[in-house]
């Protein structure tokens, strides 16, 4: 039954679930750690290539696993690696919203409410930086960055896919030129 | 042919959910996923205000796991329940799981082609505009409260600039900022008026 692909697949990739404090990229070295070096389900390459891969598809980087549980056993293996990263933290994060709301109104609560606010404004904002950075985007990325938050300030009704279009050309016209 | 702004009681069915989630799954390149749930739930449709979204937003960062699904699941939760979150988590994710595994099926073919980063990259640098401009929405309630202000500016110092791993971070910053915001006692603008029977 341990020999199962997807009873590894779970084994490993549940516990990550709710080790992933402060987002998904906190997954990333255990998970190679596990994929590559214990259980040899991809070389140290291939995973490097299936990040890049989850990084430019839609959705959460953290598809990541979901291609892992894909090369180890098609798929059924997607599947169980999706669900096995997704489902344990989002029942946390159900249980966690419910407390969340049934003490809405208490002095408590507007304290924790107002006191994570800063921190998750300072995070966003943080969280964006580090894509740029991730990236390698260079000035280039600044500058469209910058461009869509003026735009969608100035313009707010504008739709982002446009302006994810626009980003896509321009990039494009940069290295055309340079 | 969105409703008009009614918000109490669920103002939005399954599958409306379920659907708001598949599109901002599918559409959201680069790591912007969070901006496009503010601005689908909030400015757009007006499920939620700006204080529950960023209240939930905040509740996201903090829990390990994946922040855009919780955050969807939190939508879900705040909207429908339990069935609301399993619907929001299903939507935010059966788009990409299709979508990656027939992009890693012919990643070398794509790979190939001529401008293929260039228009991630692009992408990705529009997507953090998004995120930036939700920073700035919900930075605003913090601009008038100097401690508030003290510790966003610190968090995105901390995590943004220096790189410091964010949970002995977060393990400063969360009980000091509380600690700060004590003072300002209940409901942040007034604009929640007290109601103690409210379930």
């Amino acid at each position: 039954m341990r020999d199962d692909p997807l009873i590894q697949l779970i084994i490993v990739i549940a516990p990550l679930s709710l080790l992933a404090i402060g987002g998904a990229s906190a997954i990333y070295a255990p998970l190679q750690q596990q994929t590559v070096d214990v259980y040899h389900w991809v070389s140290a390459r291939e995973y490097l290539e299936l990040f890049a891969i989850a990084r430019v598809t839609p959705g959460p980087g953290s598809m990541l696993t979901t291609l892992i549980g894909w090369k180890v056993a098609g798929f059924l293996g997607a599947l169980a690696a999706t669900l096995a990263l997704y489902v344990p933290c989002s029942m946390l994060c159900y249980g966690a919203a419910q407390t969340w709301r049934r003490y809405r109104g208490t002095k408590w609560h507007s304290a924790v409410e107002n006191g994570l606010r800063p921190i998750g404004a300072g995070l966003m904002i943080a969280g964006g930086v580090m894509i740029l950075r991730i990236e390698h985007s260079g000035w280039p990325g600044w500058v469209v960055a910058f461009a869509v938050l003026g735009v969608m300030t100035w313009r707010p009704a504008i739709h982002p896919m446009l302006l994810l279009a626009i980003g896509g050309a321009l990039f494009v016209a940069v290295r055309a030129v340079s | 042919m969105s409703s008009p702004a009614s918000p109490p009681t669920h103002p939005a069915s399954l599958f409306a959910i379920y659907r708001l989630c598949f599109v901002v799954g599918l559409f959201s390149f680069g790591g912007g996923l969070s901006a496009w749930f503010h601005r689908e739930v909030v400015q757009v449709r007006g499920w939620m205000t700006d204080d529950e979204f960023f209240s939930g937003y905040s509740l996201a960062q903090i829990l390990p796991g994946v922040n855009s699904t919780n955050m969807s699941v939190y939508i879900g939760q705040h909207l429908r329940g339990a069935l609301g979150a399993t619907a929001a988590l299903l939507g935010l994710l059966t788009g990409p799981f299709a979508i990656v595994i027939a992009v890693a099926s012919v990643y070398h073919q794509l790979v190939g082609l001529p401008g293929f980063t260039a228009i991630m990259g692009g992408v990705a640098a529009a997507a953090v505009g998004m995120v930036f401009r939700m920073g700035m929405n919900s930075a605003r309630s913090s601009l008038h409260h100097i401690p508030s202000l003290a510790v966003l500016i610190a968090t995105f110092f901390a995590i943004g600039i220096m790189q410091w791993p964010l949970l002995p971070v977060l393990a400063v910053l969360v009980p000091l900022s509380i600690a700060l915001a004590w003072p300002r006692g209940a409901s942040p603008q007034e604009s929640r008026p007290e109601k103690p029977g409210d379930a």
